[in-house]
């Protein structure tokens, strides 16, 4: 059954950020009530809370450390967080930022996540140097796993170039991402991108297709 | 063109300093170039090299100092507050003539200041920043793949002329994801070192880097030495992406980061027809002078995250050609490209 809360973790640079959002933005696009939650304890920019305002918007809660994109590096965690688990009609999207170290402050709240029921989707970019290979996948996976005592639900394929990315990039190193999906036990359920980056998507996958938008640009970048 | 991966700027610069030779990093976690640490922790050891965490900025640079002195490839990195702990430990190493990279993430300044990106340490980068008669060779790449280039570069250009280079580049860069390849990065070129203290087997007299002279006379005479680099230094290293200079109403310089803002700017005022061009140093010492006397704008712009640090080197270099006119936001604000266009256009009515 579809659950009403989304997990999107992995390592830095896979994309979840982008993911969360776009996720995010599709189901209050189907009408839902949705909330996303900037749960990044380490990275100072570069995070959901710089999508406020497209947030604000299009009527999604943003959940964000008060101290979020400001001078105060301070790795805390969202103080009204809770009140997502009893939100009991709202679709609640967390971006867990901060590889393990992030997973970590999220297993707090273990006992919520299992007693709504989650889904954990682990975001991977085989374009990253340190995690090219399915070893590499599954190493952070189980670190994340372990830090958070939660476990991962489905994989989320981010393969990108950002703005270098092509028709060819998003399956470029696929094999690798099938047999992490083997090792883990778990199916790809998306394949991600831009509509560029998905031109080229194989017909047997067209229905994991995620087609994305990017919401935080550059600072040089006009929208 | 080889393999393309996705990289944040601060992992590129510990990726290319590996490429590059560099067995021995130095470093103390600050805000915003921490991943640049956290790169080397994890590389280091897997290839035989050294990562120490130091107890502190000034441990990490007199650390840089001796394996320098050994004439091995060092580096350390940090971001504004502890750049100004390390720079005793810059002085000496410029004093002693060792070669070696130290990487400034900036952030938002002075004093604790904050943890977005800046760009308001060029006086500190250019002229120095610690005591006495020095300079630093300073590069600032404007892109996550130039940050590769230029990690490449730095090493190869201190071992070539015995100076500390400063690879400066701010928040953003160091944060920000970009697609890179190593392949085409530039080859080390080791120098012989024979000055490096690595023992001498009872074979030859001992080296001493030494940075304490007794004689005034003798001091001058080291000074004026280095003095002398420097000259050659000015002469061969200016570097500079230049274009749309020749039929030029304005001419935007800016470096870094905040050149890829200007780079949207100027294409906004191209297509309304306003002739803007673009000179943007990428070595901010030595200055690239040169090309701002072969240039003829109505006026000069520099677009800054400071206050306008460099403008008062583009007023040096053109000589008061034309007049030289400031954009830019400070303390951890990116300028808009909106911004640098109304600002073009108000000074266009101005110079006519």
């Amino acid at each position: 059954m579809e659950k009403r809360i989304h997990i999107f973790s992995g390592h830095f640079g896979s994309g979840k950020t982008e993911v969360a959002l776009n996720y995010a933005v599709k189901e209050r696009e189907k009408g839902k009530k949705v909330t996303i939650i900037d749960f990044d304890i380490v990275n100072p920019y570069f995070r959901t809370n710089d999508a406020r305002k497209m947030l604000n918007e299009k009527g999604i809660k943003l959940i964000a450390n008060s101290y979020a994109s400001s001078n105060l590096d301070m790795p805390t965690v969202p103080l009204n967080l809770l009140s997502v688990f009893d939100d009991n009609d709202t679709v609640a999207v967390f971006d867990v930022g901060g590889d393990d170290d992030g997973a970590l402050a999220l297993g707090q709240y273990r006992k919520y996540f299992e007693k709504h029921g989650y889904q954990m989707h682990f975001v991977v970019n085989t374009k990253r140097p340190l995690t090219e290979r399915a070893e590499d996948f599954l190493e952070m996976a189980n670190r994340i796993e372990t830090a958070s005592r939660l476990k991962f639900t489905d994989i989320y394929n981010n393969t990108n170039l950002s703005v270098q990315t092509d028709e060819n990039t998003l399956f470029s190193n696929y094999e690798e991402i099938e047999k992490l999906s083997r090792k883990m036990g778990i199916k790809t359920a998306r394949n991600c991108g831009t509509r560029a980056a998905l031109s080229n998507v194989p017909k047997k996958l067209k229905e994991t297709v995620f087609e994305m938008k990017i919401y935080i640009p550059k600072p040089w970048e006009i929208q | 063109m080889g393999e393309k991966v996705l990289m944040k700027g601060n992992e590129a610069i510990g990726e290319a300093a590996i490429r590059s030779g560099c067995r021995h990093f130095f470093g103390y976690p600050i805000t915003p170039q921490t991943e640049l640490s956290a790169y080397m922790v994890k590389k280091m050891p897997k290839i035989g090299g050294v990562f120490l965490q130091a107890e502190s900025e000034v441990a990490a640079i007199n650390m840089v100092y001796g394996a320098a002195a050994a004439g091995v490839r060092a580096m350390t990195s940090s971001s504004s507050p502890g750049i100004s702990l390390k720079s005793e430990g810059i002085s000496y190493l410029a004093a002693g003539d060792l070669p070696c990279v130290i990487v400034n993430i900036v952030r938002g300044g002075p004093g604790l200041g904050g943890i977005q990106p800046a760009q308001s340490d060029y006086f500190q980068a250019t002229r120095g920043g610690g005591h006495g008669d020095y300079h630093l060779i300073v590069l600032a790449p404007n892109s996550v793949q130039e940050l590769v280039y230029l990690t490449a570069d730095a090493f190869n250009l201190s071992d070539e002329y015995r100076i500390p280079v400063m690879l400066l580049g701010d928040g953003t860069l160091g944060q920000m994801m970009e697609p890179v390849d190593f392949d085409s990065i530039p080859e080390p070129v080791y120098a012989e070192k024979p000055w490096a203290a690595t023992g001498t087997e009872n074979k030859r007299d001992k080296n001493v880097i030494e940075t304490l002279f007794l004689e005034a006379t003798e001091l001058e005479e080291r000074v004026l030495e280095r003095e002398k680099k420097y000259d050659v230094v000015k002469e061969k290293l200016q570097r500079y992406e230049a274009h749309n200079t020749d039929d030029a109403d304005i001419i935007i310089s800016s470096y870094g980061i905040t050149s890829r803002v200007v780079e949207t700017a100027v294409k906004i005022l191209r297509d309304e027809g306003i002739k803007a061009g673009v000179i943007r140093p990428i070595t901010l010492w030595p200055f690239p002078e040169k090309i701002y006397k072969q240039v003829k704008p109505k006026a000069f712009l520099s677009v800054e995250m400071s206050t306008g640090q460099m403008v008062e080197d583009i007023r040096l270099a053109c000589e008061c050609s034309a007049p030289v006119y400031f954009c830019g936001r400070t303390g951890g604000v990116i300028p808009t490209p909106d911004e640098v266009v109304q600002k073009v256009k108000d000074i266009l009515k101005e110079v006519k």
